[in-house]
């Protein structure tokens, strides 16, 4: 509960329909993308001006209301959750696309603006925005931001953190800030790159300038078939190796196929160990120069099926069966939980054959889909909320394939975030020493620790709460042992 | 031998701190004319060296931050890889920790990206003695705030970079330079259109007249953009690496400290000045050097940079009394400084060499 007078303080500085308190107008903010975890906030406002930000921020800092700044919601790491007894802060008003520079290829935008609107009116000058993590249809910039969101084109055109230019915040004592600039660099520390990726824990963004590219003329994806996962993941390191890097490089083993298969109809081949999906864009000349390298690669690696798209059509509906394989697999199964670990792509078939021993183990399905080109492992286990034991088992089985994306020398989160999901992943990731260096970071922003406290980093309390390890060099202890 | 050297250079880190006696960080000292004025006993790097992996078909090189940068180079070329943000040499000996340290890149930065773009982990020991190790060498990672990329450009002001892992990428297959005949305004004009077009552009530089543009990527494409450019194809080579290098004959005054020498980083569409003396324009138009004919008033130098969306440094200048960089605001200020507490309690790496507050 708040304090009334602190109500009062919000309800001064808002127009009514920005401030809401009562249960039924703040449920719609209990959770985000990852609906495993959820809390009702005490208040939700939705301020339209920058101004009214500061002085929000400015009531819970003297206060000491914790507040959780909230994009779009389609979080898949609780990054969004409301804290107990806090504020919500939602960034939907801000929704304006400011300016679109052709000739400097920059677009100004406020935090709300939802990513594709930034490409569809980058458009009419031949630009758009790279990063597109496949929500891009509803998540807001300003939560890309906050997550340093990838997407299937980041291999080749980057992630976030590549194609931000400079960010307008507000800290949480009310000081507005800018971090990065219209120019190639900033004078002083890299705090762009430190507010990318930083989960909202830092200060809240107002405020946003975009890379845009240049649209390619052409784009053409091949779809190549393996029997076997481990000549798939082969095939991958040898397009890399022969000097291609792909606009998109994604893979699907047998049971993401399958479940897409019926729900796209694709024209998936469904006898394949593996999928890939392999694109070239640029100039006619470019793709057609690099679509013949990529197939005699494939062929080479033993692909058993290689096609290449036609037409546009053909193309997005290739691209339709990894772009859908979330709700295709929400289709099949009652509920399923995406992990995001990143490994080096050479330990993908130990990491493969091990998911897949342990979802024998544990009895849940689990289909894998991968950004093959930059080591980013979607597992998507398949499970049923509402069989008694299943979700705790769903969590433990999640976080062993964490631990093994850490002990083969990756990370527990390659685009997600941390959030709320990973707090535990983080205390073995890194030790208490590294941990504490996080704790001074966010000190320096937000010394009361208001900012979506609870996420991102964990207290070395936490950590030992947890019972979790740190693993050092790799050596786990015990692998065979269930943890958490 | 590389344990001992990381023991050894934390247990001079631990007794600095213990005495709050300033180190002045020193990989192949080819950097000392850049930042203010150099301070405290000097701490060699050097030592910490080698390629620790290198796989090409993961895209990642790590090394310990005392590699000669020509060795890591060397290895990538063997393989047909390069590092994409062209890291300048100023000199013999370049380590790889002092160019990720300045946060240095060469030509291609506006085409490929920087130096940061390009960090994905580090090793470090911090301003306390402790080794700590951030990111990793996977090419999507965010797991915990992004301390890389804050080493990156700090001059070892939070840490002493041990070992840094870098994506690499392909060389381009082909790569060709084209000369256009203009004013710089025209050239200003010029890059910034066809940098909005889809062509193969990975450097552009403007002085004296010329324009030079490098082509980069395959045959058929780079054929084609040759066609929409015009001009005339030169062997660029020299050019670029001395531009680079800051070896071409614009910067020679400078470097022979007969001359001071602005970097002028504004928004790439920013109007052609003259500052009264010789101007080189690069990164299609988001970096204007300045070598001018008499001092100039740099609170207005820095104005000017600050109007056009960034920030002028006094890169080379035998009096630097006017601050090397731009200054920043006093809340960004304080930001800076609670994070040098944060990793630099006592205040002993390279202190002052980046701000005289810190």
């Amino acid at each position: 509960m708040l304090d009334p007078s602190f109500t009062a303080s919000l309800a001064a500085l808002l127009p009514a329909s920005s401030l809401l308190t009562a249960t039924e107008d703040t449920r719609p903010y209990e959770c985000d993308g990852l609906t495993l975890y959820r809390e009702l906030p005490a208040a939700v406002v939705l301020p339209e001006t920058e101004d009214q930000v500061v002085r929000i921020l400015q009531l819970c800092h003297a206060a000491r209301v914790p507040v959780v700044a909230r994009g779009a919601g389609t979080s898949l790491s609780g990054g969004s959750l409301p804290v107990a007894g806090g504020v919500v802060l939602s960034l939907a008003k801000f929704r304006r696309i400011v300016a679109i520079d052709p000739l400097t290829r920059t677009a100004v935008v406020e935090p709300g603006v939802r990513n594709l609107a930034i490409s569809d009116a980058a458009s009419a000058y031949g630009l758009f925005y790279a990063p597109d993590p496949s929500s891009q249809i509803a998540c807001s910039i300003g939560g890309n931001v906050a997550e340093n969101a990838g997407g299937v084109h980041c291999l080749k055109y980057g992630l976030t953190v590549h194609n931000v230019r400079k960010v307008r915040a507000v800290l949480v004592t009310g000081e507005i800030v800018e971090f990065g600039a219209d120019a190639l660099d900033a004078p002083g520390y890299d705090l762009l790159a430190l507010v990318t990726g930083s989960e909202g824990l830092l200060a809240v963004i107002t405020r946003i300038t975009v890379k845009l590219l240049p649209k390619p003329q052409l784009a053409q994806v091949a779809l190549a078939a393996f029997n076997d996962v481990e000549k798939a993941g082969a095939a991958v390191g040898a397009i890399i190796g022969a000097g291609i890097i792909p606009g998109g490089l994604e893979m699907m083993d047998q049971p993401a196929t399958r479940a897409v298969e019926q729900f796209v109809h694709a024209d998936y081949p469904l006898d394949a160990a593996a999928v890939l999906l392999v694109e070239a864009d640029g100039t006619p000349e470019e793709v057609a120069a690099e679509m013949d390298e990529i197939r005699a690669v494939l062929t080479a690696s033993g692909a058993t099926e290689i096609r290449v798209s036609e037409n546009e059509d053909q193309r997005l509906l290739y691209w339709s069966g990894r772009k859908a394989a979330f709700p295709a697999v929400g289709r099949i199964s009652p509920d399923y939980y995406c992990i995001d670990g990143t490994i080096p792509r050479g330990a993908l078939p130990r990491v493969l054959a091990q998911i897949e021993t342990w979802s024998h183990q544990y009895g849940l399905p689990c289909a894998n889909v991968f950004h093959a080109g930059d080591g980013n492992l979607h597992p998507l286990i398949l499970f049923d909320a509402n069989k008694p034991g299943d979700k705790e088992r769903t969590v433990e089985f999640g976080d062993r394939i964490l631990e093994l994306c850490i002990e083969v020398g990756g990370t527990v989160t390659g685009e997600h975030g941390v959030g709320i999901e990973k707090i535990r992943g983080m205390c073995v990731q890194f030790p208490p020493a590294a941990l504490e260096r996080f704790l001074g970071i966010k000190r320096a922003f937000d010394e009361r620790g208001l900012l979506n406290p609870g996420k991102g980093v964990p207290t070395l309390a936490r950590c030992a709460e947890f019972g979790a390890m740190h693993v050092h060099a790799g050596a786990l202890p015990h692998p065979e042992l269930p943890r958490f | 031998m590389a344990e001992a050297a990381l023991a050894e250079l934390q247990e001079r880190v631990r007794a600095a701190a213990a005495a709050r006696r300033p180190l002045r960080i020193r990989g192949g000292g080819t950097k000392d004319f850049y930042g203010r004025a150099l301070a405290g006993d000097v701490l060699d790097t050097r030592a910490l060296a080698g390629i620790v992996a290198y796989e090409p078909t993961e895209l990642v090189v790590t090394a310990r931050a005392g590699t000669p940068l020509a060795e890591i180079e060397d290895a990538l070329a063997a393989r047909g890889q390069m590092l994409a943000f062209e890291p300048p040499h100023h000199g013999i000996g370049t380590t790889l920790g002092g160019v990720v340290a300045a946060g240095f890149s060469g030509p291609r930065r506006a085409s490929a990206g920087a130096a940061r773009d390009f960090v994905l982990g580090v090793r470090i020991v911090d301003g306390s003695g402790e080794a700590l190790a951030f990111g990793g060498r996977v090419i999507k990672n965010v797991a915990g705030f992004d301390v890389s990329r804050l080493m990156c450009g700090a001059l070892g002001t939070l840490g002493v970079l041990t070992e840094v892992s870098l994506k690499c990428v392909p060389r381009p297959k082909v790569e060709t330079t084209r000369v256009v005949e203009c004013d710089a305004g025209e050239a200003i004009r010029r890059v910034n259109e066809w940098g909005a077009k889809p062509l193969p552009i990975s450097a552009t530089c403007h002085h004296a007249g010329r324009l030079w543009l490098r082509l980069s990527g395959a045959a058929a494409a780079v054929q084609s953009a040759a066609g929409t450019i015009g001009g005339s194809e030169v062997d660029g080579s020299a050019q670029w690496d001395g531009l680079r290098d800051q070896a071409h004959d614009f910067f020679a005054a400078a470097c022979e400290g007969r001359a001071t020498l602005w970097r002028l980083s504004v928004s790439s569409t920013a109007p052609w000045s003259d500052f009264g003396g010789d101007m080189l324009v690069e990164w299609g138009g988001a970096l204007r050097w300045l070598v001018p004919r008499a001092p100039v008033d740099a609170e207005a130098l820095r104005a000017w940079a600050q109007r056009h969306g960034g920030h002028a440094t006094l890169f080379r200048g035998p009096d630097k009394s006017a601050g090397a960089f731009q200054p920043l605001s006093p809340a960004v200020l304080g930001l800076h400084q609670r994070l040098k507490a944060v990793f630099d309690p006592q205040g002993v790496l390279n202190r002052g060499r980046l701000y005289a507050e810190f």
